[in-house]
């Protein structure tokens, strides 16, 4: 039965969540984005809520609640409403996490989860994006070759998030010309993986971005995700574009709501600027938008946990959300007028790091 | 828990709703566009057995919502044809007492096919609906009823037709501003009331939309929905909270009938599309999508946000909560969805869209009105900034 109201225990689990970034990641995004750096006590703390290893099987040492995409994407956006570079660092394990939890064989569940369930933060990533203009997800240039009992990959990789501390790396190649993307488990210190210098970008400044090269790097072939089956590369991207959409949103409403209280307070011509239609109507405007693009995550999250084909569904919701929160962030910034262009206000960082969602392909899951 | 399965019950209205939209609406929709004011009279007998089936297109529930849109899909112009206690029926259930429920909409599931209908807007007071100057006056235990109601949509059915009804806004005391606004029930046959005109229209042209006179029109006194009390209390006065009431059920509804014309026009471009053999290509990256395919998933992705927005606001409804702001959220973002899709798809079909022989352009005039009647986009675009600025009208005019 249709219904637009989250359950108490996901109620109770945004409500932590909300309480977290509001006391750890609020008070300190600012100095993040301009000096780069993630206080390591704020990502210990966001490990102690369990948001990625709840749902690892109690077997391999987890709490073995089910896994929801929808709870997934309830907690995606507070978090990136604190900060959408902590909320990607936070996040990021999850990129290993999931993928192994539903399409890894046993052995590598066994390999590879137990080590998400310790008291530290697992530093874990994935390497999906590829530094050219027309990138695809669905026709890599990495390639991943087939020899003997090894795979054999080749190729360069971008906004690699953590790369350089990562135990383990989820590496997306094509194999054997087959214009079939598959995952690849790559651990530290494997000869023929390079990480890059850190990258520095427009926005998600205080999430630590690498560039990497696989140069004949040779792993075994159990270190293909899913083994002989593989895995369903499409459902990865899907749960990726419904976590960035939630994202989206989250970021999207941050920047809404600080126009909101500005434009509130702001006089102009003897009234708060929010008192004419010209600026009021971007904000209904602004809200009704974002409304609409969190409804829209949910039902393909939904869909996801269904465990029902969602291309269609998760790539317009993608797109949607990535117009969105570029509309909403650019009018945050126009509300404030000068004020909103000058690094004292946030909106300006919410712009640039809206302006991203565009290039973030496969930097989140839920 | 946020869930969007559908019961079996609305599986299976859609079902109905939508055969019958495509064998009974669809096929003489081009002609009740050209032959403006004839009334499908077969279709209106289909409509009423429907109706007194309990598959009708009145309830404030979900079910209802998706035989709207269904319906409308096949033809809007023609759905508002469909007999029954229509927006007028949704104010009495939104702000009626039980007893007035069961006295006025009982006819509606027995005897001839009847209309109900809504008259708000008068020719000085459109979006501004404090602004009516329709008045009511009691005498002894009725109300006189005295001016003149423009745009009522299935007014000339509901009153010249059939044993209807027509839910008439007016003031008891204008000098009380919107705590004077009342809501009255005219019925059928009541001396005093008559329509003047109908309308010829851009689209929906199958729907009567009526100019209705009052002239000493009396009513019983116990034909006015929610009490009868002038309380000045500003923005809070129980009349005017009423006719709010009336739209926050009636909002939903009609976003339910926008997106059925909006998926028409969406499902016509694709189905052309695909008998040509392209594809679109979800799941691409957009620097390599065609224009034609963004064009298409643009669309599909505004129809969805605007359906989402809808199925919240129906939902909310639904559950006896406050959806004034969904509501109104839903209605600015479909009306303006729906008439931008349409537009759209007339584009992408080139000289097949703008053609008469295809329905696209005419549901392209259809949908337009969404972005207009039951509030407009802007109207509804001011309710919502007011609620998220928790501004008064006085603070944001």
């Amino acid at each position: 039965m249709v219904s637009f109201s989250p359950s108490e225990e996901q109620q109770m689990i945004v409500n932590m969540v909300k309480e977290f970034v509001n006391d750890q990641m609020r008070p300190v995004f600012r100095e993040c984005d301009e000096s780069g750096e993630i206080p390591t006590h704020i990502i210990d703390t966001s490990w102690e809520l369990g948001l990625v290893s709840s749902s690892i099987p109690e077997e391999h040492g987890g709490a073995g609640w089910e896994h929801s995409a929808v709870t997934g994407s309830l907690i995606a956006e507070e978090l990136a409403w604190g900060d959408l570079s902590m909320a990607m660092h936070i996040l990021c394990p999850a990129l290993v996490v999931l993928p192994i939890l539903e399409m890894g064989t046993e052995e590598q569940k066994k390999k590879y989860l137990p080590a998400f369930c310790a008291e530290k933060y697992q530093t874990a990533t994935a390497a999906l994006i590829e530094p050219r203009f027309n990138f695809d997800p669905s026709s890599l240039s990495t390639t991943a070759r087939a020899n003997g009992n090894n795979y054999v990959l080749n190729g360069e990789k971008c906004y690699v998030p953590l790369a350089s501390e990562a135990d383990f790396l989820l590496v997306y190649a094509d194999e054997n010309g087959s214009s079939s993307s598959q995952g690849f488990i790559i651990e530290k210190g494997t000869p023929g993986l390079e990480i890059g210098e850190r990258e520095k970008n427009m926005g998600i400044k205080a999430l630590a971005t690498y560039e990497l090269s696989l140069k004949d790097c040779r792993i075994p072939e159990e270190n293909r995700l899913g083994g002989k089956k593989g895995c369903d590369f499409n459902r990865i991207m899907n749960s990726s574009r419904v976590a960035l959409a939630a994202m989206a949103v989250g970021v999207a409403r941050a920047a809404f709501e600080y126009s909101r209280d500005y434009a509130k307070e702001r006089v102009a011509f003897g009234e708060p600027i929010a008192s004419r239609q010209a600026i009021a109507f971007m904000l209904a405007e602004m809200a009704t938008e974002i409304d609409a693009t969190r409804l829209m995550a949910w039902e393909a999250a939904w869909k996801l946990d269904r465990k029902e084909e969602a291309t269609r569904e998760a790539s317009l919701l993608k797109m949607y959300a990535d117009d969105m929160v570029l509309m909403v962030t650019d009018r945050a910034v126009q509300i404030l007028g000068g004020h909103g262009y000058i690094r004292d206000h946030p909106v300006e960082l919410w712009l640039r790091n809206g302006r991203g969602f565009t290039a973030f392909d496969g930097m989140a899951m839920v | 828990m946020i869930d969007f399965e559908l019961t079996p019950e609305e599986e299976a209205a859609i079902a109905s709703a939508h055969k019958e939209a495509e064998e009974s609406l669809r096929p003489v929709a081009r002609y009740y566009d050209e032959h403006e004011h004839e009334s499908p009279e077969e279709l209106i007998e289909r409509l009423w057995e429907r109706e007194r089936r309990g598959e009708g297109l009145l309830g404030l529930g979900m079910a209802a919502a998706f035989r709207i849109e269904e319906m409308c899909w096949g033809d809007a112009g023609l759905m508002l044809c469909s007999p029954g206690p229509g927006l007028g029926g949704a104010a009495i259930l939104a702000t009626g007492t039980q007893e007035q429920q069961q006295r006025f909409l009982k006819r509606f599931s027995e005897g001839e096919p009847k209309w109900g209908a809504m008259a708000m807007t008068e020719p000085g007071a459109g979006s501004d609906t404090a602004a009516i100057t329709a008045t009511a006056r009691q005498d002894g235990d009725e109300w006189v009823l005295n001016g003149e109601k423009i745009f009522v949509t299935g007014g000339k059915r509901a009153l010249d037709e059939s044993n209807g009804l027509v839910v008439v806004w007016a003031t008891v005391d204008k000098s009380a501003g919107r705590a004077g606004m009342k809501a009255f029930v005219v019925e059928a046959g009541t001396p005093g009331v008559r329509v003047e005109k109908v309308e010829n229209k851009l689209g929906i042209r199958a729907s009567d939309t009526a100019t209705i006179i009052l002239e000493d029109c009396r009513v019983p006194y116990g034909n006015i929905l929610g009490s009868p009390e002038v309380k000045v209390d500003r923005a809070k006065s129980a009349g005017f909270r009423g006719a709010m009431a009336t739209f926050d059920a009636t909002r939903p509804i009609v976003c339910a009938m926008a997106l059925g014309v909006g998926r028409a026009a969406l499902d016509f471009v694709k189905e052309t599309f695909e008998k040509e053999g392209i594809k679109i290509r979800y799941g691409l990256p957009r620097q390599k999508l065609t224009s034609l395919e963004r064009d298409v998933m643009e669309m599909e992705a505004q129809y969805k946000a605007a359906k989402m927005l809808t199925l919240r606001s129906v939902w909310m409804m639904s559950q006896f909560q406050p959806n004034s702001l969904e509501a109104s959220m839903a209605k600015a973002k479909t009306g303006l969805a729906v008439t931008r899709i349409t537009q759209k798809a007339v584009e992408l079909m080139g000289p097949l869209g703008y053609s008469r022989k295809y329905l696209l352009e005419k549901w392209m005039r259809d949908a337009k009105i969404n972005d207009i009647f039951e509030g407009t986009g802007q109207v509804n675009t001011l309710v919502v900034a007011r609620r998220i600025l928790d501004y008064s009208r006085e603070q944001l005019k």
